[in-house]
């Protein structure tokens, strides 16, 4: 494949296949092909799996019908970020969590730690792959590999079915700001899944796409990774993630927490830039305001598709406010940027 | 694919002598290492330029590398047109995709770098390396 390998949490991983803008453009026009097995997946079962699920996260899985997803953060008694994850309600009695890979094990033991509901808690991880599919391009693509109805399955609900014969977990989700799907399904199938979608995908533009694309896909979308824009030093508000914040939904982990954050008002608020000098802003770089350091790139990129150079932050709730002139810390430079809304950019309808 | 009258570091720069000045720019393997290439920044001509020194910075999508000197010397034109266009250097790395061309400040330190061949042959360990 020619495939730019990197190992990542044990895991040999490709960057990038054919080019970071290449595959980043196909998955925006046509559409993209991504080996995510890496992902972590928790599984919880029992008559007190809602209850577990509903302590230690901030959105409200009670609202879940069977077959949706709802992003969420797994919360620390304090309000901030184990980790994000996706909760698919399988039935009332067994939900999946797909979480981040450096976090699975880690994760599942603090979720171990919580269960005082009696649920079967499952890590689950060796018993699945994950291939993504993203674009405009993806319906058409993955129908030609499966009998059910793609139309019929709304953004963030998910099926079970077979895709190329394999019986699959069917999302449609995914980690581009894209149309798209995400695949979970046994391990022993992976090569022969991502040979058949390549094939299936070819005359429409379907490429192979490593890590590099989709940091930059998700960067563009303004959608957070664990470990920059979001850890367990920042809470939902100040990620911006309020609508994954259900305080009303009952007690669980860190809400009286993000409760006084809320009443106290927040410091720093996570915000979006755009650089206006010609520099590359990067993950780490210094927000300045006259020479003093007032904040952190948490991510920064060229972004291929908006052919601007952008960046997410964390600045003082003052100065946080879209037109903001700021300046980023790049080697000897003070570079102007302008903090603009997120996200970056909106998948046209 | 390495020009055999250039002379190479082991940070993955060329250098072309001609007479007492030479051209420098990254190799083919620094290329494609770094990716699709966004961004060069370099230094202004008159610089003076200490061997081992960093000049300059080359910006892929993902990753910021910084340029070494081969040698020592003072600039005598950068490649302009890399501004508009930095993707010349992951298309043509070692001709239009150059960097800088200096003034020799002492042309003995040639003899420290590295021919095509051997050149090639670091790149060979070098990967022999990442297979285990």
């Amino acid at each position: 494949m020619g495939a730019k390998m990197v190992s990542f949490g044990g895991w040999e991983m490709p960057v990038e296949y054919s080019g970071i803008i290449a595959e980043h453009l196909a998955a925006r026009t046509a559409a993209g092909l991504f080996d995510v097995s890496h992902m972590g997946e928790i599984e919880i079962r029992g008559p007190g799996a809602l209850d577990l699920v509903q302590k230690i996260t901030c959105n409200d899985a009670a609202r879940l019908a069977v077959g949706q997803a709802q992003y969420s953060g797994l919360m620390t008694a304090q309000g901030t970020f184990v980790d994000d994850l996706l909760v698919h309600k399988i039935s009332d009695t067994h939900y999946l969590l797909c979480v981040n890979a450096a976090n699975q094990d880690s994760d599942y033991e603090y979720i171990c730690s919580q269960n005082a509901f009696g649920a079967q808690v499952e890590n689950a991880g060796s018993r699945y792959t994950q291939l993504a599919l993203q674009g405009p391009r993806a319906a058409t693509i993955l129908q030609r590999l499966t009998s059910v109805s793609l139309d019929a399955l709304r953004y963030y609900r998910f099926t079970f079915g077979q895709v190329n014969a394999v019986h699959c977990l069917i999302a449609r989700t995914g980690y581009t700001g894209e149309d798209g799907f995400e695949l979970y399904f046994s391990p022993e199938h992976s090569e022969a899944m991502w040979n058949a979608l390549l094939e299936a995908g070819r005359a429409e533009g379907l490429v192979p796409c490593g890590l590099g694309a989709r940091n930059t896909l998700r960067l563009e979308a303004g959608m957070c990774l664990y470990g920059h824009e979001i850890d367990n030093t920042t809470t939902p508000w100040e990620a911006r993630l309020d609508w994954i914040c259900k305080l009303d939904k009952g007690d669980f982990l860190g809400r009286a927490a993000l409760l006084r954050q809320q009443q106290q008002g927040l410091e720093r608020i996570l915000v979006g830039f755009e650089m206006t000098d010609a520099l590359i802003a990067r993950d780490n770089c210094p927000v300045l305001a006259n020479s003093k350091t007032i904040g952190r790139v948490t991510s920064g990129s060229p972004a291929p598709f908006l052919k601007k150079n952008l960046g997410m932050a964390y600045v003082p709730t003052a100065t946080s406010a879209p037109g903001t002139e700021i300046r980023v810390g790049i080697r000897r430079h003070q570079a102007r940027a302008r903090i603009v809304e997120l996200p970056f950019y909106k998948r046209p309808k | 694919m390495y020009p055999s009258e250039y002379r190479y570091t082991r940070e993955h720069e060329w250098i072309k002598v001609e007479g007492s000045t030479a051209t420098v720019g990254i190799t083919d393997y620094a290329q494609h290492e770094l990716g699709d290439i966004v961004y060069v920044e370099l230094p202004k001509v008159g610089a003076r330029l200490a061997a081992s020194q960093p000049f300059g910075t080359v910006e892929s999508v993902k990753a910021v590398s910084e340029v070494y000197a081969p040698v020592s010397g003072e600039v005598i034109a950068a490649n302009d047109t890399l501004a508009q266009s930095p993707e010349i250097i992951n298309k043509d790395p070692h001709g239009a995709g150059w960097l800088i061309r200096i003034q020799l400040a002492n042309p003995a330190e040639l003899s420290g770098l590295m021919d095509a061949a051997a050149y090639q042959a670091y790149l060979a360990e070098k990967s022999k390396e990442a297979a285990f």
